[in-house]
C-alpha cells in the first residue's frame, strides 16, 4: 500500500472510478441516426435526439446485448429485469431536459476485475454497477464570445456508465484498472476503448484518509480522458486535499476538473448549484425484461477473455508472466501471437513478437493491426530459421526487409541470396582460405590459444557473407584447426 | 404540507421558471391547496403494493441496430429561433 | 351546402363511394362551415388549400372506384398532433410558429387513408384543462347555449376545439386526446361522441407530449359507429412507440351488433359522488335501465380506490408533464426570450412561454418529484395507481362492462371556475381513473340537462376490448335517440 506523506502524517487514497464507455453500435441507443464519431456538426441528429415535441424513444437491441456481454465480461450479476429512468436537468447539450438512464434498477449489478500489479500480484476491484444511458451532445464554447455552440451529433449515442467500488487506492491501481477495464471491453468489441476520442471517459472519485479512518469527504473530477491523466488528477487531487485538510481546512464534495495544463484540479462553475436530478421511471419506455435464452446465447458465445487466455499462454506455451500479460492485453496481438505460435516453438514466436515486431511498431507508430509483417509471414521467417536456411542473424535482416517491402520472407531469401550456406564442400574452401591467409593466427591457437576460434568463425562468416551456417562452420574449423 | 416562498423559489429555479419575488407568495398559496389536496392519498394503505411502472402489459420492443435517421440538418435546425450559427444551435455563454 | 355538412361521417363515406356527391363538393361545404364557425375559436389554423388538394386527390382515386377507408372525408386535428409542415402550437406561445418535420403516426394513418384535414383546433394548453380557457389563443366556445341564457359555455376540455367543431357540424370527425379525460368530458359538454382507446391502442409518436403514460389519442364523432370507423384508422402497433401495443386492428364497425343481451354491466357504486345533480343521477339510472331493456345485466360493483383516483392523477400527471415539457427551452424550436446567461435564457423563456395553469402543473411535478418529496408523493401515488387498476380488473372479472356519467355536471359558462383549480379539477372524477387504469372509456351524449345542455354517460370497457365497449355504445345510443342540436351548430 503506498501512502502520501503529509506534514502531519501519512495519508491513504481511496479512489473509486465511473467509467462512461461508448458502446459500439451502428445508430444510436434511442433512435436510428448513426452513432459514428467525426461527422459534421448536427448531421447524426434525428428529431427523436433534438427532443422534437412527441418524439419517442425506441431502445436498440444491439445496444442492450452489448451491455449484457460487457456485463459477463465483468463476471457480474445481469439483473433480468432493469429500469430506465430520467435523470432530470437543463443543459445546453441535453435537448430533453432530461437524460434517459438506470438508476435504480440497472441492467448488470456487481462484477469484479483483477488487476495485474508490476510485482506480480494480483487485485480484485469490485465493480458496483453497470448501466445503460445516454450520451449528451457538445458544448463548444470557444468558438464565439458569446455564445456556447451545440452540436447533437453525440446526444443519445449508447453509453455504458461502469462505476467501480472505492477499492482503489493509488494512482498505479486507478490506471491499472482503466487499462485491463479498456481491455475486457476491447475483447468483447462492446467499446473501443479509444478516449481521446471521448469514446471512453472518466470521472475519478477521490478522497483522503488516514489508515484505517473511515472513508473521507470525495470530490468527483469529471471528464477525465486518458490514463496518463487520470493518474495525474488523482495525485494532484489528493495533495490537494491533503494539503487542505493539513492547513485546518475541511473537503467539501464537489465536482472539479482537471487541467493538466496547470497540473490543478479546480471547481467547475456549470456544477456548483444543488443538483436535485428527480429521477423517476421513463414512461416512454417499459420495464426493460431480458430473455433468459438471450443471455445464455451471449455467455456462450463470449470470447475468451484477457485473464484467461494469460492463464492458458502460460500453461499451454509455457511463456514468462510477463510475456503472456504483454501478449493478452491486446486481443488482436494475442491472436497474432499465436497464429505465429501455431505449430512453432512458442517461445521464440513469442520473442519475435515481444522483440523484433514490437519494437518496429513502437518505431514506426503502428498499432499491431498495421503491420506490415503479418502474422503469417513471421511464421513463415521463423520456419525458415527452424529448417536451417536463415541464422539468426540472417533472419533479422530478413525481418527488416520484410518490413520494408512487405514482401513474404522466401522471396526476401531468394532475391538477395540469403539462403544459409549448409554446403561443407564451400564451407570447407572458405576455411581452407582463411587458414591459408592467417598461418600465423593457426598457430597461436594450436599453442593453446583457443580463444582465437571466434575470430576464424567471424572470419568464415565474413568470407561467406554471413551465409554460412553457423553450425556448420564451427563443426568442420573445430575439425580442422586441430590439424 | 404548506409550501413557503423558499420553496416555490426552489422548485420554479428547478423547472428553470422565473416566478417574481411578487408572485411567489400567491403561488405558494395555490400550490399549497393543490398539495394539501393530494395529501389524502396518505389515507391508503399501500403496505406491500407495488408503485405501476407500466399501465401496459407488454415487453419491451427493440429496433434492430440500424441507420435509419439522420443527415437531415436543414430539419433539425429549421425551428431554431435562436441565431443558429452555421451548423450549430447557439446559446448565451456557457462557462464549464 | 348544409346537407353536407349534416351527414355523419359513415353517410358521407358512403355517398362518396356511391359518387352521389364530390370529395371536392364535401371539403368546400366544411371549410365554409369552418369559416362560419369562427366566432367559437375552435381553429388554431385552418388549412383550406390543403384540403381542397387532398380533395382532390380523393376525388380520383374515388372516380376510379379505388377510395381509400377515410377517402375524401374532412377532418379537424387537434393542435396538439404534429402536422408536417403545419404549425403545430399544443395551444402554447412557447410554440407559436412551430412546423414540425415529421407527422404524428395517427395523422399520417388518418391521411393515407384518404382523410382531409381541415385545420388544428384549439385545446388547452398541452392539454392541461378541462375547459379549453388555459388555451394562449383564447378559449373556444361551446357551441351549445343555456336555454333562456345567452351567456357563452365552456366546450370542456382538453379537446375543446375538436369537440366545438364536431358539435357544429364544421368537421365530420375530429381527432383528440385523453389524458385525464379530454376526449370524453368535452364530448359529454357538447353533446357528441368521444373515444379514448385503451391505452397503447393508438400510438403517441408525434402527439405533443402531456403526461406520457395516460395520454391516449382518439377521436370524436357525431355517432358511435363514426367513432368505430375512426378508431379503425387511428389504432395499430407503431414500432416507433414503446407503448403502442402490438396488435392486430378488429373491425370495431363490425362489433356494432345492437344485441348486448347476456351481457354484465358493472354500476360502479362509488360514483354517486356528493354533490351530483339528480339529473345526473337520473340519467345514470335511465342508461342502466336501457340496458337492461335491451337484455344486458346491471350488477352493482366496488372500486373503492375511485375517491383516491384525481389525487393520484395530480400527481402523476403533473410529474411527467414537468420532465416531458423540458424540451421547451428555446434553444431549438419555439418562442426564445432572451437572457445574460444560460438559465436566465431558459427561466425567462418558459415564464413567458407557459400560461399559468402549465406552470401551476409543471411546479407541482417538480415538487414531487424531488429529493425528499418523491417517494411519499410520487412512488404512492403509483402504488394508490396500482390499487386502483386493480379494483378495475376485480370488478372486470364479474362485468363486461362499465357503465357511468361522464362528467359530474353540464357544461359550464365561460370564467365559471377559473378562479379555482380544484373545483376544475373535479370535471374529471368519472374519467380520470379510466386513464390511470389503461382502459378504454367512451361517452355518448344520452340527455339534456334541465337547462337544455347535453350530458353524456361513460361506457368503460376492458383493455383492448374496445368492441364489447362499442356494443353497449351503441345500445346506448340507439335508445337515447339524442338528435338535439346545438344552437351555434347553424351559424
Amino acid at each position: 500500500m503506498s501512502l502520501i506523506e503529509g506534514r502531519t502524517g501519512s495519508w491513504e487514497i481511496v479512489i473509486g472510478l465511473e467509467v462512461h464507455a461508448q458502446v459500439v453500435s451502428e445508430a444510436k441507443l434511442f433512435s436510428g441516426a448513426s452513432a459514428a464519431f467525426g461527422a459534421e456538426p448536427n448531421t447524426h441528429v434525428s428529431p427523436v435526439d433534438a427532443a422534437f415535441p412527441g418524439m419517442l424513444p425506441v431502445i436498440n437491441r444491439h445496444c442492450v446485448e452489448q451491455a449484457v456481454r460487457t456485463g459477463l465480461g465483468l463476471e457480474a450479476q445481469i439483473n433480468m429485469v432493469s429500469v430506465f429512468d430520467r435523470k432530470n436537468y437543463f443543459y445546453a447539450d441535453l435537448p430533453a431536459g432530461y437524460q434517459i438512464s438506470q438508476f435504480t434498477k440497472p441492467v448488470v449489478g456487481e462484477g469484479k476485475i483483477t488487476l495485474d500489479m508490476d510485482d506480480g500480484s494480483t487485485r480484485e476491484i469490485g465493480i458496483t454497477r453497470l448501466h445503460l444511458e445516454q450520451d449528451a451532445g457538445k458544448s463548444l464554447h470557444d468558438q464565439n464570445p458569446t455564445m456556447t455552440y451545440v452540436d447533437l451529433n453525440r446526444a443519445g449515442v449508447a453509453l455504458m456508465e461502469i462505476v467501480s467500488e472505492p477499492d482503489l487506492r493509488t494512482a498505479e491501481e486507478a490506471g491499472a484498472y482503466l487499462r485491463k477495464l479498456r481491455s475486457i471491453l476491447r475483447y468483447l468489441g462492446t467499446c473501443d476503448g479509444n478516449m481521446e476520442e471521448g469514446s471512453m471517459r472518466c470521472d475519478c472519485n477521490v478522497s483522503v484518509r488516514r489508515p484505517g479512518d473511515p472513508f473521507g469527504t470525495r470530490c468527483e473530477i469529471k471528464n477525465v480522458n486518458s490514463v496518463r491523466f487520470v493518474m495525474q488528477a488523482i495525485e494532484i487531487e489528493a495533495r490537494r486535499q491533503v494539503e487542505l485538510i493539513e492547513d485546518g481546512g475541511a473537503v467539501i464534495q464537489q465536482t472539479r476538473l482537471f487541467d493538466p495544463n496547470r497540473g490543478e484540479t479546480r471547481p467547475m462553475r456549470s456544477k456548483e448549484q444543488a443538483h436535485d436530478y428527480r429521477y423517476f421511471p421513463d414512461p416512454d419506455l417499459l420495464p426493460l425484461v431480458l430473455d433468459p435464452k438471450m443471455v445464455e446465447d451471449l455467455k456462450r458465445n463470449l470470447p475468451e477473455l484477457p485473464d484467461k487466455k494469460k492463464a492458458r499462454f502460460i500453461a499451454d506455451y509455457k511463456l514468462s508472466p510477463y510475456d503472456a500479460g504483454v501478449l493478452v492485453d491486446e486481443r488482436i496481438t494475442a491472436e497474432f501471437f499465436e497464429t505465429v505460435a501455431k505449430g512453432r516453438d512458442p517461445k521464440i514466436a513469442a520473442n519475435w513478437v515481444t522483440g523484433e515486431l514490437f519494437g518496429t511498431l513502437n518505431r514506426e507508430g503502428l498499432g499491431i493491426e498495421q503491420s506490415p509483417v503479418s502474422a503469417q509471414a513471421l511464421g513463415e521467417l521463423l520456419d525458415l530459421m527452424g529448417d536451417g536456411t536463415l541464422s539468426g542473424k540472417l533472419a533479422k535482416d530478413v525481418f527488416a526487409a520484410m518490413v520494408k517491402t512487405g514482401k513474404a520472407p522466401a522471396e526476401i531469401v531468394e532475391e538477395q541470396g540469403l539462403r544459409q550456406v549448409t554446403d561443407t564442400g564451400a564451407i570447407e574452401s572458405s576455411i581452407d582460405a582463411v587458414m591459408a591467409a592467417n598461418a600465423d593466427k593457426v598457430a597461436e591457437y594450436r599453442s593453446g590459444k583457443d580463444k582465437l576460434f571466434g575470430f576464424f568463425v567471424g572470419q568464415v562468416m565474413k568470407a561467406t557473407q554471413g551465409k554460412a551456417n553457423p553450425g556448420v562452420v564451427n563443426d568442420i574449423l573445430r575439425k580442422k584447426l586441430a590439424g | 404540507m404548506a409550501l413557503d416562498k423558499a420553496t416555490v423559489a426552489r422548485i420554479a429555479t428547478l423547472a428553470r421558471i422565473k416566478v417574481p419575488e411578487a408572485d411567489q407568495e400567491r403561488l405558494a398559496a395555490d400550490l399549497s391547496t393543490i398539495v394539501t389536496w393530494i395529501e389524502q392519498l396518505s389515507e391508503v394503505d399501500t403496505t406491500g403494493v407495488e408503485p405501476m411502472t407500466s399501465v401496459a402489459e407488454m415487453t419491451l420492443f427493440m429496433r434492430e441496430d440500424k441507420v435509419t435517421d439522420g443527415n437531415r440538418r436543414d430539419d433539425i435546425l429549421a425551428n431554431a429561433t435562436s441565431p443558429a450559427r452555421g451548423a450549430f444551435f447557439t446559446v448565451p455563454k456557457v462557462v464549464e | 351546402m348544409g346537407v353536407f355538412t349534416d351527414l355523419t361521417l359513415s353517410d358521407a363515406r358512403d355517398g362518396l363511394r356511391k359518387r352521389d356527391f364530390s370529395a371536392r363538393e364535401l371539403t368546400e361545404a366544411h371549410i365554409a362551415a369552418v369559416e362560419a364557425i369562427r366566432p367559437l375559436n375552435a381553429f388554431i389554423v385552418e388549412t383550406p388549400e390543403q384540403a381542397l388538394a387532398a380533395a382532390a386527390s380523393a376525388d380520383v382515386r374515388l372516380g376510379r372506384g379505388e377510395g381509400l377507408p377515410l377517402d375524401g372525408l374532412p377532418l379537424a386535428i387537434k393542435d396538439l398532433f404534429c402536422t408536417k409542415g403545419v404549425q403545430t402550437t399544443a395551444a402554447s406561445r412557447i410554440l407559436k410558429g412551430f412546423k414540425p418535420p415529421y407527422e404524428s403516426t395517427v395523422t399520417e394513418n388518418l391521411l393515407n387513408a384518404g382523410a382531409v384535414m381541415l385545420g388544428k383546433t384549439n385545446l388547452d394548453e398541452f392539454a392541461m384543462g378541462s375547459s379549453n380557457m388555459t388555451s394562449a389563443f383564447g378559449p373556444v366556445e361551446n357551441p351549445w347555449r343555456r336555454a333562456g341564457d345567452n351567456r357563452p359555455l365552456v366546450p370542456g376540455g382538453s379537446s375543446g376545439g375538436s369537440a366545438a367543431a364536431v358539435a357544429a357540424y364544421a368537421a365530420l370527425a375530429a381527432t383528440a386526446t385523453d389524458t385525464g379525460g379530454s376526449i370524453r368530458q368535452p364530448a359529454g359538454f357538447c353533446g357528441i361522441v368521444g373515444l379514448k382507446p385503451t391505452y397503447g391502442r393508438c400510438s403517441r409518436w408525434g402527439i405533443v407530449a402531456f403526461a406520457s403514460s395516460l395520454d391516449q389519442a382518439g377521436p370524436m364523432t357525431r355517432t358511435v359507429r363514426d367513432s368505430a370507423i375512426m378508431l379503425g384508422v387511428m389504432a395499430g402497433h407503431d414500432p416507433k412507440d414503446s407503448t403502442s401495443a402490438p396488435l392486430a386492428v378488429p373491425d370495431f364497425e363490425a362489433a356494432l351488433t345492437g344485441d348486448i343481451r347476456g351481457l354484465r354491466i358493472g354500476i360502479p357504486r362509488e360514483y354517486r359522488v356528493d354533490g351530483m345533480p339528480a339529473e345526473i343521477e337520473a340519467l345514470w339510472k335511465q342508461g342502466i335501465d336501457w340496458l337492461e331493456q335491451a337484455g344486458a345485466k346491471a350488477v352493482e360493483i366496488s372500486l373503492p380506490m375511485t375517491k383516491y383516483a384525481l389525487p393520484t392523477y395530480y400527481i402523476i400527471a403533473p410529474a411527467e408533464a414537468s420532465s416531458n415539457l423540458a424540451r421547451y427551452d428555446g434553444v431549438r424550436f419555439g418562442l426564445r426570450v432572451p437572457g445574460a446567461t444560460l438559465d436566465e435564457m431558459y427561466e425567462n423563456t418558459r415564464a413567458e412561454g407557459f400560461g399559468e395553469e402549465v406552470k401551476r402543473r409543471v411546479l407541482i411535478g417538480t415538487y414531487v418529484l424531488s429529493a425528499g418529496y418523491y417517494d411519499a408523493y410520487y412512488i404512492k401515488a403509483q402504488q394508490v395507481r396500482t390499487l386502483i387498476a386493480k379494483d378495475f380488473a376485480k370488478a372486470f372479472a364479474e362485468v363486461d362492462c362499465i357503465l357511468t356519467p361522464t362528467a359530474p355536471s353540464a357544461a359550464f359558462a365561460i370564467g365559471e371556475k377559473a378562479d379555482d383549480p380544484l373545483a376544475m379539477y373535479l370535471n374529471d372524477v368519472f374519467t380520470v381513473p379510466v386513464n390511470l387504469a389503461g382502459l378504454p372509456g367512451i361517452s355518448v351524449p344520452a340527455g339534456l340537462s334541465s337547462d337544455g345542455l347535453p350530458l353524456g354517460l361513460q361506457v368503460i370497457g376492458k383493455a383492448f376490448d374496445e368492441e364489447t365497449m362499442f356494443r353497449v355504445a351503441g345500445v346506448v345510443e340507439q335508445a337515447a335517440q339524442f338528435t338535439h342540436r346545438a344552437q351555434g351548430s347553424r351559424p
